[in-house]
């Protein structure tokens, strides 16, 4: 069982992101950055189909920075066994860094292609998709528990209300959602052997993409918390609020 | 953050301590905290990441080659950061599993660091009983040879890990006769028949931790599991608190530190008189006091990890006792000013801060109590110097 799985490097969920001057960017002065949350379930698939098989191999790929490193040595931590950085610039779109990794991904043989379901900076979901189409495989995203047997998957992907069951024949994609397992943390063993673990790392010219950035902008700032009253009385009040203006009920 | 000159290795177990300490202690503190079960779950995270081979050799599966006791002094200071009760899990096991790397055997090594490195088996020690607290010497469990065994009769008191853990180190009385020459150590394991406990105690703080009474009753222990000779218990006992002793600073830093930075939190959040009270210079040289005392602290127990670490076979008495009695006593001044800084929030449970302070007590008083450890400074301080008059 051979695995390729894609990770991105994000600022950590509990970072607070400032926008850059010139409207357009992340300042990442002072951010902490993590893998992403939804590549750690894509990468713990990967590991334990590796272990349950008892052999195979699990290579990480990210398109990033020089810092991207410090995530890929994190994967290879928590159990991969080599990695390859594609060194480049990236931005907003996806599509240059589908074609990145369609290309590098092309010429490699494997099971299995994994991704996170979406990267939570950008939220843009567009790069599993896309990477499919580009090297014409088939592709379950949003999936929260994958079964292989025999050259052949069946993964349940969450749907608006409810859940789909899909079946495909491998080298097939999955895009992971959170509850497909529960991702490991790296044990120090794990740490000390990710050092001595290959690291490839090549600069890759990224292509056009269609996309141009207009305007990043932040959330609007929430408003002061509002006291309806104390007790029962206050109820009425609140689920009208909640009825009328929040429109959750 | 003060550079400490970390190796690279000891970054790394940092890191992955407070990781830890962050994404699975610090939610489930306030729940263990009320109900006092033993945080199993926790537990076995923590054995996953390998923090339970820290302390041990790489041969036996650890990493704890040559600076255990910095590395188990790191773990202990993160994870109690964010509970000083889930930690002792961690450092109560380090204390249990010091009489085996100090006295055992390499057999005796084999045949349990592994599974302990590998987080699969708890450990424990025990020497104090009902009559027997500050007073080791008047500990009165015996341990009688009959052939191939030892018999084992009567309790210790108050066992950290008590019930949970497997494997435990315990001094008896071999030969109550001789007195203190008289005792030793031994290896017991959990499921031997004779050994039962009795209830687990309901406590002021560290509650996610397990404190049970070890009851013998005619239990036959190997003689392969005496650690070291005969009479050697006191010794080994010893020993084994010269290296712990910085583990409980540690645990006491860890709490300081994690109250500190809840005070800190806390003032610049909480607005009164229309400005955050971090803006009265009333409290900002409480908070600066409070800092200044978590760092010194700090300072002194990285020190004296080292000095063990790097003289093995030198004694630390003197150093372990002012690490394990200074970090306490600013761990139980800082806890009760954080309670201050919140105010009448401080005081009650909703928010975290009461328990750093119910929690910081105990490492007042455990492995000897500070008026113990003041004793054992005074004598060697005073000891030296009359030594290097004459
Ligand atoms: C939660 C918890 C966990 C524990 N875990 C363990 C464990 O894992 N293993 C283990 O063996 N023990 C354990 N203990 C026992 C602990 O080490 C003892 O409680 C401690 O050594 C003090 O003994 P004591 O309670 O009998 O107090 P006592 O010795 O009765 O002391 C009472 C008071 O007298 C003072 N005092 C006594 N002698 C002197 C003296 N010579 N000079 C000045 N003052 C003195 C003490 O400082 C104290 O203030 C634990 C205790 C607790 C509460």
């Amino acid at each position: 069982m051979n695995s390729i799985v894609c990770i991105k490097r994000v600022p950590d969920s509990e970072t607070r992101v400032r926008i850059a001057s010139d409207g357009l960017a992340v300042d990442r002065s002072g951010v902490k950055f993590d893998m992403n949350e939804y590549d750690k379930y894509a990468l713990e698939e990967a590991i334990r189909r590796k272990e349950e098989a008892g052999e195979g191999l699990v290579t990480v790929l990210t398109v990033g920075g020089d810092d991207a490193r410090e995530t890929l040595r994190q994967a290879l931590a928590m159990g991969a066994d080599e990695a390859v950085l594609l060194r480049a610039e990236t931005g907003f779109d996806g599509l240059p860094v589908a074609v990145a990794l369609a290309e590098e991904i092309r010429d490699r043989p494997f099971d299995l292609l994994l991704f996170g379901k979406q990267a939570i900076d950008d939220d843009g979901m567009q790069v599993p998709a896309m990477v499919a189409e580009l090297l014409g495989l088939p592709a379950a995203t949003v999936v929260v528990s994958l079964e292989i047997e025999a050259g052949r998957a069946v993964a349940r992907r969450e749907v608006e209300g409810g859940h789909e069951t899909v079946e495909f024949d491998l080298p097939g994609i999955v895009a992971a959602q959170k509850g497909l397992n529960e991702p490991r943390y790296p044990s120090l063993k794990g740490i000390m052997a990710a050092k001595k673990k290959p690291l490839e790392e090549k600069d890759v010219t990224l292509v056009e993409g269609g996309l141009e950035l207009l305007e990043l902008s932040g959330p609007p700032d929430r408003p002061e918390p509002q006291i309806l009253g104390e007790g029962a009385e206050a109820v009425p009040e609140l689920v009208r609020r909640l009825r009328e203006e929040v429109k959750v009920l | 953050m003060l550079d400490y000159f970390l190796t690279d290795e000891h970054q790394m177990i940092r890191e992955l301590s407070r990781t830890i300490a962050d994404e699975v202690l610090r939610p489930v503190a306030a729940d263990y905290d009320r109900s006092g079960e033993f945080p199993w779950p926790v537990v076995e995270k923590m054995a996953e990441a390998g923090l339970f081979g820290v302390f041990i050799e790489e041969r036996y599966g650890g990493l704890g080659d040559g600076d255990r006791t910095m590395n188990m002094v790191l773990v202990t200071e993160e994870l109690s950061k964010a509970c000083g009760g889930i930690s002792l899990a961690f450092a109560g096991t380090a204390l249990g599993t010091l009489p085996i790397i100090i006295a055992g055997s390499d057999e005796q090594k084999e045949k349990y660091l592994p599974s302990i490195a590998a987080g699969e088996r708890l450990a424990a020690f025990a020497l104090t009983e009902p009559q027997a607290g500050s007073d080791a010497a008047g500990i009165r469990t015996t341990a009688i040879r009959d052939g191939d065994h030892y018999v084992v009769n009567g309790i210790k008191q108050w066992i950290t890990n008590g019930g949970d853990a497997e494997i435990y180190t315990v001094v008896v009385m071999t030969n109550p006769e001789k007195g203190p020459r008289g005792a030793s150590t031994l290896v017991i394991e959990k499921d031997t028949p004779g050994f039962g406990f009795g209830k687990k105690e309901d406590k002021m703080g560290i509650r996610a931790s397990s404190t049970r009474e070890l009851v013998f009753e005619d239990c036959r222990v190997p003689v392969e599991n005496l650690l070291g000779r005969e009479g050697t218990g006191f010794i080994t006992a010893m020993k084994t608190f010269d290296a712990s002793r910085p583990g409980v600073g540690a645990q006491a830093l860890g709490i300081a530190q994690g109250a500190l930075d809840l005070a800190v939190d806390w003032a610049i959040s909480r607005k009164q008189f229309g400005s955050p009270v971090s803006s009265f210079q009333g409290l900002r040289f409480l908070l600066a006091d409070m800092a200044m005392q978590v760092e010194a602290a700090r300072a002194l127990i990285y020190a004296t990890a080292r000095h063990i670490d790097g003289n093995p076979k030198a004694r630390s008495t003197i150093y372990s006792a002012m690490s394990k009695c200074f970090a306490s006593d600013i761990a139980m001044r800082v806890t009760t000013d954080a309670v201050q800084v919140f105010g009448g929030s401080g005081y009650m449970k909703d928010y975290p801060i009461e328990k750093y302070m119910r929690d910081a007590k105990i490492t007042q008083i455990y492995e000897g109590t500070n008026q113990i450890q003041r004793e054992e400074i005074s004598r060697i301080l005073i000891g030296e110097h009359i030594a290097g008059q004459s």
